[in-house]
């Protein structure tokens, strides 16, 4: 049973239609990110959620309750916005207890739950402080404490980390997560960044113009992306045209060279479709059986420390790939022949 | 026994501190000196000794009263000029009225708001004096008398009504900017926590921009308070407030005393000096906040 | 409700500021007493001492706008190359008029530069009239230095002088070609301002006896009906037309800038 349920949400702004048969359902305790470039209606699903927007059509329940038309200050949703959104005449511990105060929560008790979210976000001694007095994030750390201290049903994070430094972000990204577990509670996070998207969350909803692509875990966004626009999105890939000769046996050819991917293909004879392919897939010289095995010449080589990224050229396509570095072999020279092998399962046909 | 320093380095001195020398020496001149030996009149006997008695003399009922009206016509000017201006300018900015009325409202705000003087009030004499367009049309087509009703525009309402028309556009011209401050998150997260509007608005907007309306009250009040030209094209000579009596006193020395001048003078600075510096330090916290 | 209650405020305010406007323009055309007609103005206009007045008015805003920018310029350019710790000091002085009105600041010169004083500015009418002039340029150096210090933070003045420096330009020579078109817009949009102020102010006028416009106005005021009218007309309009190119100014430079 969905905790969270969005069904066929649609939202046009006049003429622009952003977001078309949404669906989506949440579990208790989940993490599910929307990931996808700005444009692609991610913002304006959080947006309905929370109640700052109200759909054209479909519907929003959670935990049962329908919540399509209520309020926002009727809905009991926690939300971390991007900018800081703390309120700059109250205090730390003023802006926590901000929805208790309007809650009516007693002063004792909010005091309580106060000094609870402060240690929780780590920030116990700075209660007294105005939000300027804080660094970026800290700030945000402590607008999650106040969307976390009304104990709402659902956290929405709306790009929370995207206004920090990289370092900041990293450890921040750790954290949420940890709080998130600990308090099992069920989380929506809107972000652009498919590496935030993937280490953070149980399952990532793709999205591209308004619609879902794909929804998955992580691994199976990353491994089996659904369309050509998931994998382009997420992570670094390598795409070749090539042609079915074989759809039941899964035979295809890449210009001359013929490759068996011992898989049916969902494709008629004689059309193309793209083969797709992680950089990490593939490997310098002869791999395992039943490998696929091409011939190339190195066209370019960069080092990158722990990584060598090669890239070569297929006589007319082009492909990159990742070794990892060993103190005991020199990467491979530019011009020189090479020989490519990758296992046929790491080569994804997109038919789309 | 310190070591005095090397010619270069006070030539040096002397440098840097050329560049500025036509600035002190105008201000000095022309803002500075004058205002000083208004100060320091105020505190001189008629043979250049130190007292207080002109300070003591102000006491008179004539003077009393008019700093009184004065301070009067002055805070309730700057008080409704504070509160239409703020309604009309929330209305423009928060409001859902059309985002076109934006521009032709600020331009006509900074006309308005250097709009004073001689002309501004024969625009109202035009309008709500005796004869005035809306009075006669009253009369006539409804045969209503404003001034049976206690109407009168040489008063001190009459004042405060004509000085609306600079205090209002003033006002705008201040607050839009910080209006146009509070971000929609603001509103937003106070919404998703549960805040109705109208604790939004008490908690979180109005005092937000507290220090900034408060501070342009203050700022309104000393523009109504040196304001002369428009009090005497209005009422001529017969209203009796503070700068009218003091420009009175200027041309000939109505109190009978020079001294008591530079005291009625004093007064004024002291007034508008220190609603100026509740300007300064509210302004200077408002802009803390939202650093 | 929350749209009804901003129109309502809207209309409310407009109507406040259109009737005034409407009141003294329809007093302005009524001088005839059975229709509308010009002859307020034709009368106005026609006064020789109206153009003496506005005349005197003018060549006083145009001399304290030259004055104004020849001590603004020059003064927070040096400020903000040698001595950017007085920044401070510099701007507060320059608010003062702001804070003591101007009848007192008029009232102590008429004290400290009469005849018996040292320096007996009122004892000639050129006297009286530089006296009137250092007055506005007083009134006006507050929004002058601010709309001069706002123009020169925009550009890098130091960067631009020392540019300027190395290629062996002079003092004289950087203050005319680098510093001056830069901030060309907001000296500009200063002197306009610098003549809204001037052309109808009337306390400094009158009290230093001086035949200018603003007291022109006061005068006739008090004796004619009509007249006044169509000079605030006049006055609106001219107040108008500086604001329209204070905001033309900074659209320009806002287009430039970017």
């Amino acid at each position: 049973m969905a905790f969270l349920d969005l069904s066929q949400l649609n939202k046009s702004f006049g003429p622009n239609h952003v977001v078309k048969d949404f669906d989506l359902s949440i579990a208790q305790g989940e993490f599910v990110s929307l990931l996808g470039p700005s444009g692609c209606g991610k913002t304006t699903v959080l947006r309905m959620v929370a109640g700052f927007e109200t759909p054209s059509s479909g519907a929003i329940r959670i935990d049962g309750q329908d919540m399509t038309h209520l309020r926002p200050n009727q809905r009991n949703i926690g939300m971390v916005f991007q900018a800081y959104a703390l309120f700059p005449n109250l205090t730390v511990a003023q802006n926590v207890a901000f929805g208790l105060k309007v809650a009516g929560v007693a002063r004792a008790e909010t005091q309580t739950r106060v000094d609870e979210m402060l240690a929780l976000i780590g920030l116990p001694d700075l209660g007294g402080r105005y939000p300027y007095q804080l660094s970026g994030g800290q700030q945000q750390r402590v607008a999650l404490a106040r969307a976390l201290a009304v104990r709402p049903k659902v956290l929405l994070l709306d790009e929370p980390l995207s206004a920090l430094d990289a370092k900041i972000r990293a450890s921040l990204r750790r954290e949420i997560r940890a709080i998130q577990q600990r308090l099992g509670i069920t989380t929506i996070f809107v972000t652009h960044d498919q590496e935030e998207a993937l280490s953070m969350s149980d399952r990532v909803v793709v999205m591209n113009g308004g619609r879902a692509d794909q929804i998955g875990t992580p691994f199976e966004i990353y491994n089996t992306p659904a369309t050509r626009f998931v994998a382009g999105f997420v992570g670094t890939l390598n795409t070749f045209q090539a042609v079915v000769t074989d759809p039941a046996t899964g035979t295809v050819t890449l210009g001359d060279t013929p490759i068996a991917l011992h898989r049916p293909v969902d494709a008629a004879a004689g059309t193309t479709v793209t083969l797709a392919m992680r950089p990490e897939t593939a490997t310098l010289g002869i791999g395992e059986p039943g490998d696929v095995v091409l011939r190339a010449r190195i066209s370019d080589v960069q080092f990158l420390g722990a990584i060598i990224r090669v890239t070569a050229d297929l006589g007319g396509d082009s492909l990159t790939l990742d070794t990892f570095n060993r103190a005991s072999t020199p990467p491979p020279d530019v011009g020189a022949p090479v020989t490519i092998s990758m296992p046929p399962a790491g080569l994804v046909v997109l038919v789309a | 026994m310190t070591a005095s320093p090397r010619p270069s380095a006070i030539a040096g001195l002397a440098g840097r501190w050329i560049g500025l020398a036509p600035f002190v020496l105008f201000t000095g001149l022309f803002l500075i000196l004058p205002t000083l030996h208004i100060v320091i009149g105020a505190f001189r006997g008629t043979d250049g000794e130190f007292t207080i008695q002109n300070i003591l003399d102000l006491n008179t009922p004539t003077i009393r009263s008019a700093y009184w009206v004065s301070i009067k016509v002055s805070f309730l000017s700057a008080l409704l000029g504070c509160l239409i201006g703020f309604a009309m300018a929330a209305a423009m900015v928060l409001g859902g009225v059309t985002r076109r009325i934006k521009g032709p409202l600020l331009t006509f705000s900074g006309v308005a708001s250097n709009f004073a003087g001689v002309p501004l009030a024969f625009a109202f004499i035009a309008t709500i004096g005796p004869a005035g367009l809306i009075t006669a049309y009253l009369r006539t087509e409804f045969g209503i008398n404003l001034r049976a009703y206690g109407w009168n525009l040489l008063s001190t309402w009459g004042l405060i009504v004509t000085y609306l028309f600079f205090q209002i556009p003033l006002m705008i011209l201040i607050i839009t900017p910080a209006l146009e401050g509070l971000k929609r998150e603001w509103r937003e997260a106070a919404a998703i926590l549960g805040a109705t509007g109208a604790q939004y608005w008490r908690m979180v907007a109005l005092p937000i921009l507290f220090p900034a309306i408060l501070g342009t009250m203050a700022l309104l009040f000393a523009n109504a308070f040196g304001a002369v030209a428009t009090a005497i094209a209005l009422t001529g000579p017969s209203l009796n407030i503070a700068p009218i009596l003091l420009y009175a006193q200027i041309r000939g020395d109505v109190l009978g005393n020079p001294n008591l001048g530079y005291a009625l003078a004093f007064g004024m600075i002291v007034i508008t000096g220190l609603a100026n510096a509740i300007y300064i330090v509210l302004r200077f916290r408002a802009e803390r906040w939202l650093k | 409700m929350t749209k009804f209650l901003a129109w309502t405020a809207i209309l409310l305010g407009c109507l406040y500021f259109a009737l005034p406007m409407i009141g003294m323009a329809e007093f302005s055309l009524s001088m005839r007493r059975d229709a509308y007609s010009l002859d307020a103005y034709r009368v106005v206009l026609a006064d020789p001492r109206f153009q003496a007045t506005f005349l005197f008015s003018l060549a006083m805003a145009l001399v304290t706008i030259v004055f104004g920018v020849l001590l603004v310029v020059p003064t927070a350019v040096w400020v903000q190359l040698k001595m950017p710790r007085l920044r401070p000091v510099v701007e507060f002085i320059t608010l003062l008029p702001l804070v003591i009105p101007a009848i007192v600041i008029v009232f102590g010169y008429i004290r400290l530069y009469n005849t018996s004083g040292w320096l007996p500015l009122t004892g000639s009418v050129t006297g009286t009239n530089i006296l009137l002039m250092f007055g506005y340029a007083t009134l006006a150096l507050p929004y002058m230095y601010r709309a001069v210090d706002t123009g020169l933070r925009t550009v890098d003045v130091a960067t631009l002088t020392e540019a300027a420096q190395s290629l062996g330009a002079g003092w004289l020579r950087i203050m005319a070609t680098v510093i001056l078109p830069n901030v060309l817009g907001a000296v500009l949009s200063g002197a306009f301002l610098t003549l809204a102020i001037v052309i109808g102010e009337f306390t400094m006028a009158a009290l230093l006896d001086r035949p200018a416009f603003g007291p022109y106005m006061q005068v006739l005021g008090a004796n004619r009906a009509y007249e006044p009218a169509a000079l605030a007309v006049i006055a609106f309009a001219i107040t108008w037309v500086c604001m329209g190119l204070i905001g033309t100014i900074a659209r320009l430079s806002k287009h430039k800038g970017a």
